[in-house]
């Protein structure tokens, strides 16, 4: 018998009952306003509770301001999504991280700075950027309001068993390119529909080099890449960033829960269903020039021409999202002008984001006419960075610098970039309309960003100084 | 039947994010594909097919590779049967998606990428009518007759239209029984 995966251990230790489906335990269920009302009104109507309030977390971020938090919520709509989630948790007695909790902020930065992720675990929410917690290696992936509801009920989830994917990245990452760039290099390899069905296990020589935030990047964009979740195990890195946070094990526990978690690697002898190499040396810094993740380039290449797409129906794609975009094919990336930039989201609204970015900021103005904006991912990224005099350095230069939450990555709340305007953005989607209706987004790193915010145009972080 | 035969259809697409702040499950349908639906004021596009009285009615959406990705927003789901669908036929989906559209009913069905382009061709004609029979697996519309792989658990969820968390809580005994052996540390 041949060993088993990172994934099959975390499986196979949470199955209840059965096998294909299995009948999975829930060890953290993340709860936000935008996909739990329904859930918690289908468990009033059938006279269900929730079975385990110790192993859920609610807070709010995709559809509240992020304008001061003394201003309320002016959208009624959003504001009675907000008060339904308080008035839910009060009601079922779940941990809440409401508007005027400094611990408030984006789901998937939330979880891991108050150690409710950590390693081993299975972890669900309504949102499918929960795929960011398997960075711990942990099993985490995003499920629709059905199945919140059916997690708050049993606390369990029947789960048909995914196949498994390894994505080898050997070599190191070159100087100028991040974790963003891996990713994004990654999903424009294997397309955006190249880990359906499957979850991928981040491996090699670049991924162990990489902070907890870098893999929580990589890890969050997995379903951009059709992937249900993406993990990479843990190993010293990831003690010792889950280890004295709120929620991680203390003493004994803790002793104990590293001897477990040190077993959580693939063995020698596992079997992948797919394996993929990626030369991590060889990667650029990244942009997208289309509507899908997966239409991204090199920074130093340019637009593509769609007729040099052999596949019609990617042909068509491609003249599809060009015509959107308003680019025309042969024009170099460093060319394109922009007029917003929105550093943030749970992709990259963390505090090693937000040092990279002041770092290329540090100095220099925000180009006329730009309008850019700084959302950290959580209260207490931003209270860091105030800490670190990175607010200043932002301000200084011209940013916006805003409370916590999901804001311009899908544009719920007044931070809508207007139709035909472009934006620099350091979220995970570029799709038609998913930062305004007509809106046209650039998904690039944090630097990338930061560079183009006073550049004014898209540019090569590379030749930044 | 509704032809869409373009890749990668996200969720964003099938139901934009200003309608995310509702509360209800229900009345979707009406801002179904709103964006592609209608002009920038507000007005509807003559060109989509929500528009078009002759697709009134129309019970099948026939859909490009990699339907619903994207978000794992149910509201998707909940807008295309408000609308009137029943079942989307597409060459992949959406992992997500497809769960979410068993859990609520909505048949979604995985044919190769050339019969579905066949059934494309085929619902050009908004009079075409195609029939789906989920007890034998087979999809039928003119002269072509195919088969399609549905996992047999989901099959009889949505013939018998059991209540999943009412299965589930029948296994309360092996819940119970698996908490008890967790590790302290977990809570």
């Amino acid at each position: 018998m041949s060993g088993r995966t990172l994934f099959e251990k975390i499986w196979d230790d949470h199955v209840v009952t059965g096998n294909d489906p299995a009948l999975l335990y829930v060890d953290l269920h993340l709860v936000h306003e935008v996909t739990s009302p329904q859930a918690f009104a289908g468990l009033d109507l059938a006279g269900r509770s929730v079975r385990r309030p110790d192993l859920t977390l609610a807070t709010v971020d995709h559809a509240i301001p992020t304008t001061s938090r003394s201003l309320g919520i002016r959208d009624p709509q959003s504001k009675k999504q907000v008060d339904t989630l308080r008035q839910n948790t009060e009601k079922h007695g779940i941990t809440f991280f409401g508007l005027d909790d400094p611990r408030q902020g984006i789901v998937h930065v939330v979880g891991p700075e108050n150690g409710y992720t950590q390693p081993g675990k299975v972890i669900v929410c309504g949102d499918s950027h929960t795929s960011t917690h398997g960075a711990f290696g942990a099993l985490a992936f995003g499920i629709g309001t059905s199945e919140v509801e059916h997690v708050l009920a049993t606390q369990t989830l029947w789960q048909k068993r995914p196949k498994t994917m390894a994505v080898e990245f050997d070599g190191s990452l070159p100087t100028g390119v991040t974790s963003k760039d891996l990713i994004l290099g990654m999903i424009a390899q294997l397309g955006v529909g190249g880990g359906q069905g499957h979850v991928i296990e981040y491996r090699g020589e670049a991924i162990r080099g990489l902070t907890m935030e870098e893999r929580m990047t990589i890890c969050n964009m997995s379903i951009e890449g059709g992937a249900r979740a993406g993990m990479i195990a843990p190993d010293q890195t990831t003690f010792e960033y889950v280890d004295g946070r709120p929620k991680a094990p203390k003493g004994s526990d803790w002793d104990a829960a590293v001897e477990y978690w040190k077993s959580l690697v693939s063995d020698d002898d596992a079997v992948f269903d797919t394996t993929h190499h990626i030369d991590a040396a060889a990667l650029e810094p990244h942009v997208s020039w289309g509507i899908n993740p997966g239409q991204t380039a090199p920074i130093s290449s340019s637009v593509p021409n769609p007729d040099a797409f052999a596949d019609p129906v990617e042909r068509d794609s491609v003249a599809r999202a060009l015509k959107y975009m308003a680019l025309k094919p042969g024009t170099p990336f460093t060319e394109i002008a922009i007029d917003h930039v929105f550093l943030g989201s749970c992709t990259n609204g963390r505090i090693e984001d937000l040092r990279r970015a002041a770092e290329v900021v540090d100095g220099h103005k925000v180009a006329d006419g730009v309008n850019a904006v700084v959302v950290p991912g959580s209260m207490q990224v931003k209270a860091q960075a105030e800490a670190e005099g990175l607010d200043a350095i932002f301000t200084a230069a011209g940013f916006s610098w805003r409370e916590a939450g999901c804001s311009s990555c899908l544009a719920m709340n007044d931070d809508v970039i207007p139709s035909g305007e472009r934006c620099a953005s350091t979220s995970n989607r570029n799709f038609e309309g998913r930062q305004g209706r007509g809106a046209r987004t650039h998904l690039l790193s944090p630097a990338m960003a930061a560079a183009a915010a006073v550049a004014g145009h898209l540019v090569d972080v590379r030749e930044w100084s | 039947m509704v032809p869409l035969p373009q890749a990668d259809v996200d969720t964003d697409q099938i139901i934009p994010k200003q309608f995310l702040t509702r509360i209800e499950r229900t009345g979707y349908g009406q801002f179904l594909f709103y964006d592609w639906a209608t002009t920038e004021d507000g007005m509807p596009s003559s060109d989509f097919f929500t528009n078009d009285p002759d697709r009134r009615g129309a019970r099948v959406l026939v859909a490009g590779r990699n339907f619903g990705c994207g978000s794992s927003r149910e509201h998707a789901v909940w807008a295309i049967q408000d609308w009137g669908f029943d079942a989307v036929i597409a060459p992949s989906f959406g992992d997500i998606f497809r769960n979410n559209s068993i859990n609520v009913g909505l048949l979604t069905i995985e044919l190769p990428e050339e019969i579905v382009t066949q059934l494309q061709d085929i619902a050009s004609n908004p009079s075409a009518e195609v029939t789906i029979d989920l007890e034998r697996q087979i999809v039928q519309a003119g002269e072509l007759a195919v088969e399609f792989e549905f996992d047999g658990d989901a099959k009889r969820r949505l013939l018998e239209g059991l209540d999943p968390i009412g299965m589930t809580l029948q296994e309360d005994a092996a819940i119970t029984a698996y908490e008890a052996g967790r590790a302290d540390w977990l809570g």
